[in-house]
């Protein structure tokens, strides 16, 4: 049985050039090419894990505006499996995001983009944009409120560009607003375009990957030199190399097969996210985010001052884009070793604290008015009749609680007004009021008589010391009851 | 090696000034061909996916109530259909409009979208403020803006009596705010 299987197997790699075709696998790399090399595989597995989730789910799916977040139910909650596979389609993403960030800060420390491997970072770069897209487009197939409205927020965004803004805006819509043309057209970029361009792209970086072989350790003090490098590379390969397969790849199939049970383990017990409300454009009562890996960037658009924000919206993404392409053009010789390239680790290290602090205030978007503020308690307003109660009763009702906290409740889009009275005087507080202020409306013309001195007098009880002299009467009242227990 | 491999293949060594121009002939004629099977193929295919955004829709005056089922002073959230909208649009035919009944025989329909970046605002008919989730931004009852990073009024979309009716203009979704 064995000796037929065997002449099997040679007729096909005969006829089938099998062999040939994964004998670059083999190829000869550096010795110390060891675990800081596994994420580029660990990307590809997760791309894997992408592209065969991504088939099973369009089994079911349907891109029809009208019928895919039923579908997206049916496979949420009845289809056998479909939970996990949407679970692992979404950890997927992450984790594929997660590993080519990991990999592109290993090339970059390691000075890995210098000659000859320029082309190699421009593809992997380009890779990256593809990936961010994917994600974003894939947030979209999840055709729900959020998905609609985040489908709104990305055509306003690209309407800022110059002169062909309102058309690109347009195209993102697929027509004057969100109908049957939108998700379909969001289905086959994120379905074939980007995944062809993906496929195109990931095979010429394996190419460039073994025409200019894995890059080799850096060593602090032995420089890249064009001249020599190509030499000095062979020798090291001829001295000290080894076969990819299977003495170095062993590492990445440890660490790929970690990652695809850490995925399977988050979408088994975490599961796929929640859909939202379904996509009803009418249903106003929707607070569109993007999924977390683009949270960066919506804390960004959030902070940055409004008059440049139109230049940032259309002019970072371009600049981060150009930077990261140009990067290996200019900087392609010289030392490799991150000990000696200072600006090259703080550039790393900004970067993380940039992004991990704008995905911080992304997250918590401080920015945004709290809708869900419920009317403050009687603990904080220390009052159950008279003008201090009617002023708490209308902070709720007038929208200022959902911008404004008073002990720890409410939003934090404006000042904290917990101790506002040690602040601002009763004249001040009625001047602030009726004219508004920095982000603030004026409340003047919508108040009736009675409603401004009802709620200058709440908030003139916001004081320290008005809440220490409560808390010592409340702390002597308990002793004095302990007392006559 | 194999650059050289190629060159010595591709140019035979007897080749005659004739033989030359018609290998160069044939070369510009694959290239040429390719371009137009490329084109044939191509030109559709772009505009199948483009062209339907250059035409024009014409706006369609959309029927959403009788006067009567409004009250002078209140703004409140109506769904409008759009009448041109695709037969398999299903929920994201409908749209969502704020209508403020001014006066008598006066309507305001405003669009739903922060001017900011699109998303729904909400009407807090107590404070008379319309407010965006996404980043704040608050408008007064007529739709100016009164706080926060929107740079322009709530879009108004056009409203009529006709008929005893209360019609306004198909709802789109005003990409109003350029650098």
């Amino acid at each position: 049985m064995i000796k037929l299987l065997k002449t099997v197997w040679r007729w096909l790699d005969d006829r089938l050039g099998i062999s040939v075709l994964l004998s670059p696998a083999k190829h000869i790399a550096p010795q110390d090419a060891k675990w800081w090399y596994v994420f580029g595989s660990a990307t590809l597995v997760a791309f894997i894990v992408q592209v065969a989730s991504g088939v099973a789910l369009a089994f079911s799916y349907i891109s029809s505006s009208s019928q895919a977040y039923e579908t997206l139910l049916f496979i949420t909650n009845n289809a056998p499996f479909g939970s996990f596979l949407r679970g692992l389609h979404y950890y997927g993403a992450s984790a594929m995001v997660l590993m080519i960030g990991a990999h592109m800060a290993q090339t970059f420390l390691f000075g890995a983009y210098k000659f000859p491997r320029e082309m190699t970072w421009t593809t992997g770069i380009c890779l990256l944009g593809f990936t961010l897209a994917m994600g974003f487009t894939g947030q979209l197939l999840r055709w729900d409120s959020t998905a609609a409205w985040s489908v709104v927020v990305a055509a306003e965004q690209a309407g800022r560009i110059p002169i062909i803004g309102d058309w690109v805006a347009r195209f993102i819509l697929g027509g004057n607003t969100i109908g049957g043309a939108t998700l379909s057209r969001f289905f086959a970029i994120h379905v074939f375009v980007l995944p062809g361009m993906m496929f195109a792209f990931i095979g010429l970086h394996l190419w460039l990957v073994f025409r200019h072989g894995i890059s080799e350790p850096p060593v602090a003090g032995k420089p890249v030199n064009p001249a020599t490098y190509r030499a000095e590379y062979e020798e090291l390969l001829k001295k000290s190399g080894k076969p990819f397969w299977p003495d170095l790849a062993w590492r990445d199939v440890v660490v790929s097969t970690l990652l695809i049970i850490a995925i399977a383990l988050a979408a088994l017990f975490v599961g796929p996210p929640a859909l939202d409300k379904p996509p009803d454009p009418s249903i106003l009562a929707a607070d569109p985010r993007p999924d977390w890996y683009l949270l960066w960037y919506f804390g960004l658009l959030s902070l940055i001052p409004e008059r440049i924000e139109g230049y940032v919206m259309i002019g970072f993404p371009i600049l981060i884009g150009l930077f990261l392409l140009f990067v290996p053009i200019w900087n392609h010789k010289g030392e490799r070793a991150a000990s000696r390239r200072p600006w090259a680790i703080a550039m790393a290290f900004l970067s993380v604290i940039m992004i991990g602090a704008l995905w911080w205030e992304g997250q918590h978007s401080p920015w945004s008015p709290n809708f869900e503020a419920q009317p403050l308690s009687g603990k904080v307003v220390r009052a159950t009749t008279g003008p201090v109660f009617t002023g708490a009763q209308l902070f709720h009702d007038k929208g200022c609680l959902n911008c404004h906290l008073v002990e720890g409740f409410g939003g934090r889009r404006g000042p904290d007004l917990t101790h506002i009275a040690d602040e601002l005087t009763h004249d001040n507080l009625v001047i602030r009021i009726v004219n508004g202020g920095t982000n603030m409306p004026a409340y003047g013309p919508s108040l009736k008589p009675g409603e401004l001195d009802a709620l200058v007098a709440f908030l003139e009880t916001r004081k320290h010391s008005l809440r220490r002299q409560e808390q010592q009467t409340e702390t002597a009242s308990s002793s004095m009851a302990a007392t006559n227990e | 090696m194999n650059t050289s491999l190629v060159e010595s293949s591709s140019v035979p060594p007897t080749e005659t000034p004739q033989e030359i121009s018609r290998r160069r002939f044939f070369e510009k004629l694959s290239i040429a061909l390719v371009g137009l099977c490329t084109a044939i193929i191509g030109l559709p295919l772009v505009g199948f996916i483009v062209a339907p955004f250059f035409r024009k829709v014409p706006e369609k005056w959309v029927t959403i109530g009788k006067p009567d089922d409004f009250q002078i002073g209140k703004t409140v959230a109506i769904t409008v259909t759009d009448p041109s909208s695709l037969p398999w649009a299903g929920v994201t035919a409908k749209s969502g409009v704020w209508l403020r009944r001014v006066s008598e025989d006066s309507f305001i329909a405003f669009s739903a979208n922060c001017t900011h970046l699109g998303c729904p605002v909400r009407w807090l008919p107590d404070a008379e403020l319309f407010m965006c989730p996404c980043h704040g931004g608050v408008y007064y009852s007529d739709g100016k803006v009164a706080a926060g990073p929107p740079p322009l009024p709530l879009f108004r979309y056009d409203v009529q009596v006709a008929n005893g009716e209360v019609q306004m203009k198909q709802a789109i979704v005003p990409i109003s705010t350029t650098l």
